[in-house]
Order: structure tokens, then sequence, then C-alpha cells
């Protein structure tokens, strides 16, 4: 067991995990962020995207321990003041989920893509969510989410 | 490619109406927040985990288990075996025997002597938490004898025990689980097929293909899980399913447990596509030890099970022989197909082709069509519904043969199309496969799709890289699709053999304060049914769309359904929903009338108000509602209720349709594909939601694209699974995609009063021959007639060396041209062989 303490979404948090747990297990089990869900046992889906530092990272290849004195926020923490994200927001207004299970994720990843390329193009918006799998959108409506939400921001992400 | 904010937006929608509007869903406030009720959330007081120990042989028989080990691990609370609970683990359902002599071997949901395919449970760890259960499935020690294993579909439906082929339940003696047939001739809805194409053989065109629909696995993102709760009065079990009703139903049936003890129920459900269409061995696994501990258990599968073990769908082997004169006129289609149903004969697995059978002759005025169907078991994972079930392998198969009847006569795709198909003044049209068309105009969403993709400026840009002789080709391809969906009638599927029926369920309740509460039976996974419906109650009712609160997915709520796949919801639900919603009104109306001191009669119910015909009195829905609560003052025998119940059956299914275009560019050195527009004119009649019709649509198109060109899975040749993760199955990103262009146009239903039509598969459906169609139609000047999907640079550059003079040896006609046929000897019924090359591996 490995004595660790970081801010998770505001809240500073110290907890004893063991060294093999995931971030992603110490947010569900641990913390109770069931927000944040896992796709896949190969890092590849991106359902389980978190913001560790202010960049996005898929928190089923972090180990617990790795985060300790780090700052996280998960989709859980996104909104701010009962503000929902600008994100957030699009992805309701272009209808960018359906079932809503990569949803999180696939937020966390159009945050920072955003953060770093405010006035993306299509071709950047697809190639900078490629870590994350979609099953029911066909992505059609994700990357018009994206694009809403650069628009609705003029680029001020 | 441009996005469009109003691609599907209909023509504005009278204000105040909220049928046809784009709202913005219910749903996503809890999504996009990640306040989620994912079964694997769930966490209860003394809650245990399971951990299942999977064979990782095909096939091979269970010659000891040591539990020991694993029962002394730290926190295990106890270890399971097939034989160890053979007396009350039961058989898992098959609901719908194809035909009486249908072979289906029984299926304990843990093996007991033998394991039948690589994936199956063998044993089953129960501990505290899910890593020490898992920990401890690592001590389960098991010794096989491996078998001979069936894994290539045609060498199973050829095996018997006298030519020593494998089998995967030798005890059965045969592979073949069913053979069921369809002739027109023989049902007089059409004409004779064998004199049709040996009429065609001697004056007119015969065209003979084989194709093969490759193993799918629908790969829903959020991995299965399922709690049982046996601690209450009730047992309860929350699943990821998509079937909360049925399950209840089977639970209750195959346990002996009383239905009235158990409830299910189906939170948020992270997508199905038919793939949680199942009543699992891990949810009777669940259930039994729950029972069995008296505490409360949760398994929640790894991705790798996923994809071993959750069902896969389509699998099939088409052999088509289709006759036709010589100006392109079909004069008869001829249907053979193996499919493979994998181990065992699922829930509804051995029905799925079954399905198919009526949509081979899609959209055309056939005149003679006949259909055979072998069902085979394997040593592989069981195969079932996956998005579109039987219908997408039909529709592939009609609109690729239709190409290359094109092709032959020497006319545009869309030529053909038009010179077979029903035209729009002659519906309602009875097929050759005897199924009923209600509505539809192909003529009009041809036009329409032909206009949004840029038909001749694209056929004139293909002409001249032709003639330039480029080194990237562009390929346009074609899909008329119709398809069969809303499923039900009771009726029909009855006739079909089909264990259940396929009405369904809704409730609406006015309450006190003039909100409305609607329970429906469809329970949603992604569609978006909490804003569908909440905008035909909120219509029919005159409530704010707001005021209504669908309840969905718990069998103590909405406890009576039949759930949700087949594209049903809408059609058979929603209409459900607007019966129910108009017995409320009927409720109504006399206490209105008493209260307004009128006749019922005089009574008119507009926009969420009763009132006096000819006069200004009147009430509100609300204010009933809450005289009904009060009901101090209410007319003689009436009910203080406005609840009301419907269960609606329709009399027909319905019939959604579409023309689909794709350009792809093929590079003809490297055998690269990459989609360069993709544009479609769907009817899939009234809209209720805008939005939500084209992200199913979206969704639907690249499941569809994904199957023509990255999707399939592969075993080795011991029956392993190779793509096993998403590393080696390859599931589309948005990287790999494009947007699409999207129109409709309108036909509606007439067997619903909403006028609509299922939409959940039909982009499906629709887009795999189109892009299919696109990548060989860009090297068909090459001697490409066909490359099997999925379509990946490596088949598509041997298909072209192939064609070009055998750069690539024998391997592009391996891929390309089906084998002979071994299955269709005399005993399957079935006749000859096909006249072609051999080659082309099933693995
Ligand atoms: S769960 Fe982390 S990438 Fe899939
Ligand atoms: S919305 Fe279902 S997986 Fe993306």
């Amino acid at each position: 067991m490995t004595r660790i303490n970081l801010t998770v979404d505001g809240s500073r948090v110290s907890d004893e995990v063991e060294p093999r747990m995931l971030l992603v297990q110490y947010l569900r089990e641990k913390l109770g962020k069931t927000g944040t869900v896992i796709g896949c046992d190969t890092s590849n889906c991106g359902a389980c995207t978190v913001h560790l530092d202010g960049v996005s990272v898929k928190s089923c290849n972090v180990l617990a321990v790795q985060a300790d004195g780090g700052e996280v926020t998960t989709i859980e923490g996104l909104a701010q003041d009962g503000e929902l994200h600008q994100v957030q927001k699009s992805f309701r207004e272009c209808h960018g989920l359906q079932c809503g299970f990569c949803t999180p994720g696939m937020i966390m990843q159009s945050v920072d893509l955003l953060k770093t390329n405010p006035n993306p193009s299509e071709q950047e918006i697809r190639v900078g969510l490629e870590g994350n799998l979609c099953r029911c959108t066909g992505y059609h409506n994700i990357v018009r989410s994206v694009q809403h939400a650069a628009a609705a921001t003029g680029g001020a992400q | 490619m441009t996005l469009t904010d109003d691609e599907m937006t209909q023509a504005e929608p009278d204000a105040g109406l909220e049928i046809g509007k784009d709202r913005r869903r219910k749903e996503d406030q809890r999504l996009i927040t990640g306040r989620t009720r994912w079964t694997d959330n769930l966490v209860l007081p003394g809650m245990l985990h399971l951990a299942m120990v999977r064979s990782p042989f095909a096939h091979a028989r269970i010659t000891n288990i040591d539990t020991s080990m694993a029962k002394a691990a730290p926190n295990v609370v106890t270890v399971i075996t097939g034989a160890e609970v053979a007396d009350e683990q039961g058989g898992l359902p098959n609901a719908w025997p194809i035909t009486p002599d249908q072979v289906t071997p029984n299926h304990p949901p843990i093996a007991v002597d033998r394991v039948v395919f690589a994936g199956e449970i063998v044993a089953v760890v129960a501990a505290r938490t899910a890593a020490e259960a898992r920990d401890a499935a690592e001590l389960v020690d098991i010794d096989y004898e491996e078998l001979p294993a069936a894994l290539d579909l045609k060498e199973a439906a050829a095996a018997t025990p006298e030519n020593g082929g494998a089998l995967a339940h030798p005890d059965l003696g045969t592979n073949r689980s069913a053979l069921w047939t369809f002739d027109s001739a023989e049902a007089g809805t059409g004409g004779n097929v064998d004199e049709a194409i040996a009429r065609a053989r001697t004056d007119g065109i015969v065209i003979e293909r084989e194709y093969r629909q490759q193993r799918l696995i629908p790969a829903f993102m959020e991995p299965r899980s399922t709690v049982v709760d046996p601690t209450g009065e009730q047992i309860t079990m929350w699943s990821a399913t998509q079937i909360p009703h049925i399950l209840k139903f089977l639970l209750a049936a195959v346990t002996g447990v009383s239905e009235s003890k158990i409830r299910v129920i189906a939170p948020d459900v992270g997508g199905g596509f038919g793939g949680k269409l199942q009543t699992t061995p891990e949810e009777f696994i669940t259930f039994l030890l729950a029972r069995r501990l008296g505490k409360p258990v949760k398994y929640t599968e790894t991705r790798s099970e996923s994809l071993m073990a959750a069902h896969h769908g389509r699998d099939q082997w088409q052999r088509l022989t289709l006759s036709a004169e010589k100006n392109g006129r079909v004069t008869g289609f001829k249907v053979e197909l193996l499919a493979d149903l994998g181990s065992h004969v699922s829930l509804v697995g051995g029905g799925v082709p079954v399905l198919g059978a009526f949509m081979f002759n899609a959209i055309y005025k056939f005149p003679a069509y006949q259909f055979n169907v072998q069902t085979v078991l394997t040593n592989k994972t069981w195969t079932d519904a996956y998005r579109g079930a039987g219908r997408p392998e039909a529709t592939y198969a009609v609109e690729r043969i239709m190409d290359e009847l094109a092709a032959e006569v020497g006319v545009d795709p869309l030529e053909i199309r038009e010179r077979n198909w029903i035209t729009h003044e002659e519906f309602p049209f009875t097929t050759v496969a005897g199924l009923e068309y209600d509505s539809g105009n192909y003529e009009a969403a041809t036009a329409r799709a032909k206009e949004l993709f840029g038909y001749d400026e694209l056929r004139a840009e293909q002409r001249a890289r032709r003639e330039a002789g480029d080194r990237v080709q562009l390929g346009i391809g074609v899909s008329t699709f119709t398809e069969m969906c809303g499923l039900a009638p009771s009726r029909v599927l009855g006739s079909l053999d089909y264990g259940a029926g396929g009405w369904e369920h809704a409730s609406v309740r006015m309450l006190p304060t003039g909100k409305v509460e609607v329970l429906t039976g469809a329970s949603a996974h992604g569609q978006g049914h909490e804003t569908a419906f909440s905008q035909i109650v909120a219509d029919r009712l005159g409530v704010a769309f707001e005021d209504v609160e669908v309840l969905h997915g718990d069998t103590m709520v909405s406890h009576k359904g039949l759930d949700t796949y087949g594209s049903r919801s809408l059609v058979v639900g929603g209409e459900a929903i607007v019966r129910a919603a108009d017995k409320v009104i009927e409720k109504a109306r006399p206490i209105a009338a008493h209260l307004l001191e009128a006749a019922a009669d005089d009574l008119e119910f507009k926009a969420g108000r009763f009132s006096v015909k000819g006069t200004d009195q009147g009430m509100a829905m609300a204010e009933v509602a809450l005289a009904t609560f009060a009901a101090h003052n209410l007319p003689d025998g009436v009910e203080a209720s406005l609840d009301s119940d419907a269960t609606f059956d329709p009399v027909n299914f319905n019939y959604p349709h579409g023309t689909h275009l794709c350009a792809m560019e093929v590079d003809t050195e490297t055998g690269q594909v990459t989609m360069r527009k993709y544009a479609a004119c769907d009817d899939v009649g009234n809209i209720i939601n805008p939005l939500i019709v084209s992200g199913q649509l979206h969704g639907g198109l690249v499941q569809g694209i994904s199957q023509a060109l990255w999707e399939e899975a592969v075993y080795d040749d011991s029956g392993t699974l190779v793509t096993g993760s998403f590393v080696d199955y390859l599931l589309p990103t948005s990287a790999d995609t494009i947007s699409f262009d999207l129109d409709h146009t309108t036909s509606p239903a007439t067997t619903n009063s909403l006028g609509t039509k299922g939409v959940g598969e039909a982009g499906t459906i629709a887009s795999t021959p189109a892009v299919v169609n696109a990548v060989v139609d860009a090297v068909r000047h090459l001697g490409v007639n066909d490359i099997r999907m999925p379509c990946t640079p490596e088949r598509v550059w041997k298909a072209i060396a192939q064609a070009r003079g055998g750069a690539a040896g024998g391997g592009g006609q391996a891929e390309t041209v089906g084998a002979a046929a071994p299955h269709f000897d005399e005993s399957t019924g079935m006749e000859g062989t096909v006249d072609r090359t051999t080659g082309g591996s099933d693995a």
C-alpha cells in the first residue's frame, strides 16, 4: 500500500492504494467518480479520459500512484459554478451523443483539443479525437459538437 | 465536406407542435455530466464480485478441475464448476426454433464436461473484490483433452460421422441445425425460379455469385454488466440489457422462481446493436450465485471477454443465381445460404437468416424467388442479431448482384434498378416474398440522392480519371434499399415459429398537477426514447414537452413490454403510447363535460383543452386532472383516475427505404481505399425528431461502412479469436470516417397513426453494399468484379493484381471468388455445385 495525495475535481484527497491500482479504478471505486468509465483493456477506447494536470490522459493507462501530487479533473468536475462547460453544452446542442458511454471521455478529449487548437478544421478534429471510440454516433455529430464549441467561444477555450 | 446544421430539418412544423421538432434530448443532461446509472456503477452493501474462468480451447473434454487453490485464495467466498451446479443451472433458452426438427444442443451456462468454444465459462469465482476474484480465477487448474473442432462453415456443413468431419457436438451426429426454405411458386406469390433460370440460360442472362458475410462483433461500448440483489422481498437484477422484460420472463421460466419475485432493471445502457438482445450465461450465473450466497453479486466483463463471448453477428455464405432478360429485367432469383450459428442456437439466432429471407428481393418486382438457408453449428462464439439482423445480409446480396447485372447489360446501375423496381403508383405492393409494402417512392428518393451527391459530375470525373489512366481511380456505389422493420405483428411472428409476440405496451398517467407520466415497455439504450416519446405525448395531450416524464427499463415500473430491437420502439411502442393517451382523453371527456355542465358530445379537445363547441367555455386537461384527483364532483359511475393502458400490435411490419450513394477512391498501386463522399436520401415516413433520426442514420451508416471496409472477427486454425481486443478488432475512429450529406422524402406508414417507420437499422443495411459497389466500380474496368469484405488494402490490391494477370498469385482469386460449395449436395435439399473456380479460405 502506498499513500497518495491529489486533488480531484477541486477536492483534496489522501488515500492508501495498492501500487497496481489504476487511476480509473481509484476514481471509480474509491472516490465514486463513476462518470469516468472503462470500455476496454487495451487503452484503445478513450472512455476513461480525464485531465491530469490539465492534460487529457487515459486513466486506465496511469497508475493511481503516478497521479500522486497531481490535479485530476473528471467529467463530474468540468461544469463550474453550476454552469456547464461549453463543450458539454455543444455536445447536447449538436446531438453529439447517443448512449453516452463514450461521452465523458469524448468531452474531456475535446476540451483538451480545443485548448491546444482553438479553431480546428474538421480534419484536425477527426485526428484529435482518434483515440476515442464511439459506436453510436458515427462521429458526424461529435465533429459538429466540437466545431460548435469552437465557434461559440470564438476560439477562446 | 461541409456540415450543414439543418441537413435533416423538416419544413417548419406548426407552431406549438412538438412532433417534427429538433428537440434536444432529455437524456443528455445526465450523460454529459457523468451522473449516469451504468450497471457497473452500482455498489451494494456486502456485494461480492465474480470472475469467470473461460476455456482456451474451441472444443475439448474437461477431464479434471481443481479449484482448491482458488478456494484458498484471499477473500474468495466460493468457486463453482458446471458439474457442481448442473442440477440448478438449467439451460439457456432458444426462443426461435425455425423448423420443428431443428437440432438444438443443450446450453448450460457453465460447461459441464465439454467446452464448445474458446471463451466458454468453465468455472466461476466469487470474491470480495473484482481484483481478488480475477486473481483467484488464475488459480483454477483445469485439464482438457482437445477434440477436433468444427470451425470452417462450409466444412462444418459437410461434416458427418461417416466422413470424419469435425462435429461441434459429436453426440448430435450432425452440424446441421435446420433447413428453412421458401419458394414463391409453392407459396403462390410468384413463379418457378428453376424454370426462369433455365429459360435465361438459353435466351437471357444468368449471373451466379457467391458472397461472404463475414462474422462481426456488435462491440457496444459499455461492456456487459449484471448485478443481482437477492436480499429483498424480490430478487432484483440490474443488467446492461436491451430486453429487461424478456429477461425477467426467461429467468422465471428457466429457474422456476416466480415472475412476481423477480425485478429486472436496465438502467442506462451503453449501446446494444442487437448484442444485448440475449439472456446470457453470465446473467444466469450471477442470478444463481446471488441466490446461493444470499448476497448481492456483481459481474462486469472485460473487453476481451466481451469480444470473445458476447454474441457475434452475420457470418453467412450466400450463393446467388439471378436470371434476367437481355434488357436487364429480372425473371428469377435463387438464394442459398449457409449461416454459422456458432456453438449454440442462441435466443433468436436461428431466426436471423429467416428475417432476411423476406428481403432478398428488396425493392424489386422479381417474378420468381426461392430461398434456402441451412443453419450450421460450429465451435465458435454463437451468433445472433446484430444491427439489421438478416436484412443487411439480404440487401448486400441483392444490391451487389444488381450491379453485376448492370455491368452485364452495359447500363448504369441506377438504370438497372429503375427497370426492376416497384414504381410509386404500384403501392401497396405484395412482393414475391409475400410481404405487402405499404408505401414508398423509390423514384423520388433516388432523384433527391442523385442531386445531393452530384451524381452526374462524379460520373464525369470517374470517366476522366479512367481515360487518363490515373493511379487513383474513382468508384461510385449505389444502394437502393428497403427493409422490413418494427418487429411485430405477433401473428406473423407466430407463423414463423418465433417464441413470442411483437406487441408493445404503454401506460399514460395524468398526475394531479397536470404533468404526465408515461411508461413504456420499449427499453432504450441510446435511442432517445425519453425525448421522442415526450414529444408524442405533448402533442397528443396538449401539455408541455417538459411536463412529460418517460419511465422505462424497470419491470416493476413499466411492468409489461417486449423491449427494444428491430427498430420497433417508435412504430410499435410509440403507437401504444398514442393509444393510451387517447384513452386518457376519452376518460377525461365525461368528467370535463360534467364540470362544464355540457354534453360530452359537445366537447372538442384541442391543444390540451376541452371546450364547448361554439362557446368560449372550456377547461384545460390539467384542471380536469386536479378535479379527478380531488374527486369531489365526478359524474356517477366514473372512475377517479386518468390513467390508461394500451397494447399495440400492428397489422404489418413497416418498410423504410432510401437511396444511398457513395464515392470511393481506390489507389490501384496500393489497394488503399478512401471515402470521398457519401450522400443518401432516406424515407422513414413521418419524423418525430429530425435530430435523433439523423443521429441514428449517422451511427448506422458507420456501422455498415465498417463492415464493408474494416471489421471482421477472425479465428485461427485452432479456433482462438485472433481479433480478441480493440487492438485487432478494428472499430473505425473519427479519423477513418467522413461526414455525410443526408436528406429525406416522406411516404407515411399506413400501419400506425403516427405514419412513422423504423430508422435504427436503416443506415447499416444501406451502406455496406453502397461502399463495396463503389470499390468494385472503381476497378471494374481493370477486370475486377468482386472483392470480399472487409475490403482491406491487401484484398483490393490482390484483386487488382489478379485481374491484371496473376501478379499476386492465386491469392486474389481465392479472396474474390468463393469456393465450390461442398455443402450444397443432395442431402441439404439444395442442388448442384457452383460452376466456379475453387479457393477461398473461410477463416
Ligand atoms: S478504458 Fe481506458 S482507453 Fe479504454
Ligand atoms: S454515444 Fe454510444 S458509444 Fe458514443
